[in-house]
């Protein structure tokens, strides 16, 4: 189970406001979270990764504390492991697919299988800039889960991938989620995008 | 502040800092029996010292242009800063580095102030080649300073060359 309870200031256009998120995650449970865009998802799938700090809040993993901010406690972003998908991708340029999957793992086996769930088996000593826009977001998401999270955090993690595409991506990662255990949240603009795919959802709005 | 300061005022502060007669330069001198002013390694450590802001300033500005979600996606990864620089960030801003060291490597060539400050002028030990121009022609001896002129010249031509060509071909944005 992971609770959230977090307070983090975020200056918007109307001024500055407030995320505010109390919510629980059952373990392996897969969760859409929702909201207008500039209010704070992307913050929010940070904070519990550890990349931004909140000026309140406490989260929990289990029986390990990630963050506590009364007694100024944060675990740093590499001993909580989350997966993590950027909006932006964040692939290394230097990088080929496979070297971006070595770069996480040693797990040759693991390697192997997530190319061929990602259909990226013959792009892979290709660097990002020669793959299209689709294939840098499965590798994307390939990154995250050569790690083996325990938690996936996902930002808009389909938007690049046609409806083919995504039918025949989403089946093998769940798959792998299942075995894995890992608990899921996704940020998605589109209401539609995940239909099917989650059971729960949560929206997020600033204060 | 070596990029601001006149070269000379520099070398000034060099030659009483690192003077054996006093301070930091006699302490090196008693312990280590290191001189730093009127010889060579003089030279290099003031033109480490003068020339930095050249390597460093591009660098910087490089680094400062990478997404900060590249050092992000390494960290979820598990690596730590060092890993991510190392790995993620330096290969990334190759070109950057590249250029910078060249331009530095040219700007140090053609030192003047600080070196005849901290060096002096000993022939065969801190006798550079901007230096020995300056001698030259104080000597009237225009054949040799142009000798050394169009050798300094040269180098000099082949290396700015070398950086448009090498950033032409190789350095656009690992992102573009």
């Amino acid at each position: 189970m992971i609770s959230v309870d977090i307070e983090k200031k975020l200056r918007a256009y109307k001024g500055q406001q407030v995320l505010k998120i109390a919510a629980q995650f059952p373990s392996g449970s897969i969760t859409k979270i929702y909201g207008p865009s500039g209010s704070g998802k992307t913050t929010f799938l940070k904070i519990i990764a550890g990349l931004i700090t909140p000026e309140k809040g406490k989260i929990t993993v289990d029986d390990a504390v990630w963050l506590d901010t009364d007694s100024k406690f944060s675990l740093s972003p590499q001993k909580r492991r989350t997966g993590f998908v950027f909006q932006n991708y964040a692939l290394f340029p230097n990088m080929t697919v496979q070297q971006h999957l070595e770069y996480a793992t040693d797990d040759r086996q693991w390697i192997n299988r997530l190319l061929a769930i990602g259909q990226l088996e013959t792009f892979a000593e290709h660097k990002p800039e020669y793959l299209s826009g689709g294939q840098q977001q499965r590798l994307a998401i390939l990154r995250a889960m050569a790690i083996k999270p325990k938690l996936l955090l996902m930002d808009e993690p389909f938007s690049a991938l046609d409806p083919k595409m995504k039918s025949g991506i989403i089946p093998g990662l769940k798959l792998l989620w299942e075995e894995l255990g890992t608990t899921v949240l996704i940020v998605s603009h589109n209401p539609q995008e995940l239909e099917g795919l989650t059971a729960r959802e949560i929206e997020i709005n600033l204060s | 502040m070596p990029l601001v300061l006149p070269p000379s005022v520099l070398g000034f502060y060099l030659l009483l800092a690192f003077s054996p007669q006093h301070g930091v330069g006699k302490w090196l001198h008693d312990t280590f029996n290191v001189q730093f002013v009127f010889s060579f390694q003089g030279l290099i450590l003031a033109s480490v010292i003068y020339s930095m802001p050249f390597m460093i300033g591009p660098i910087k500005s490089a680094l400062q242009q990478l997404p900060l979600s590249l050092s992000q996606a390494s960290y979820t990864l598990g690596k730590t800063e060092r890993q991510t620089f190392i790995n993620v960030l330096l290969p990334n801003i190759r070109p950057s580095v590249l250029t910078a060291v060249i331009l530095t490597f040219a700007h140090t060539l053609g030192e003047f102030g600080v070196v005849l400050m901290i060096g002096g002028n000993i022939p065969g030990v801190t006798r550079v080649a901007s230096i020995a121009v300056y001698d030259s022609v104080e000597n009237m001896d225009y054949a040799a300073a142009n000798t050394y002129s169009l050798i300094l010249f040269s180098i000099t031509f082949v290396m700015v060359i070398s950086v448009f060509v090498f950033n032409k071909y190789k350095a656009k944005s690992p992102l573009e």
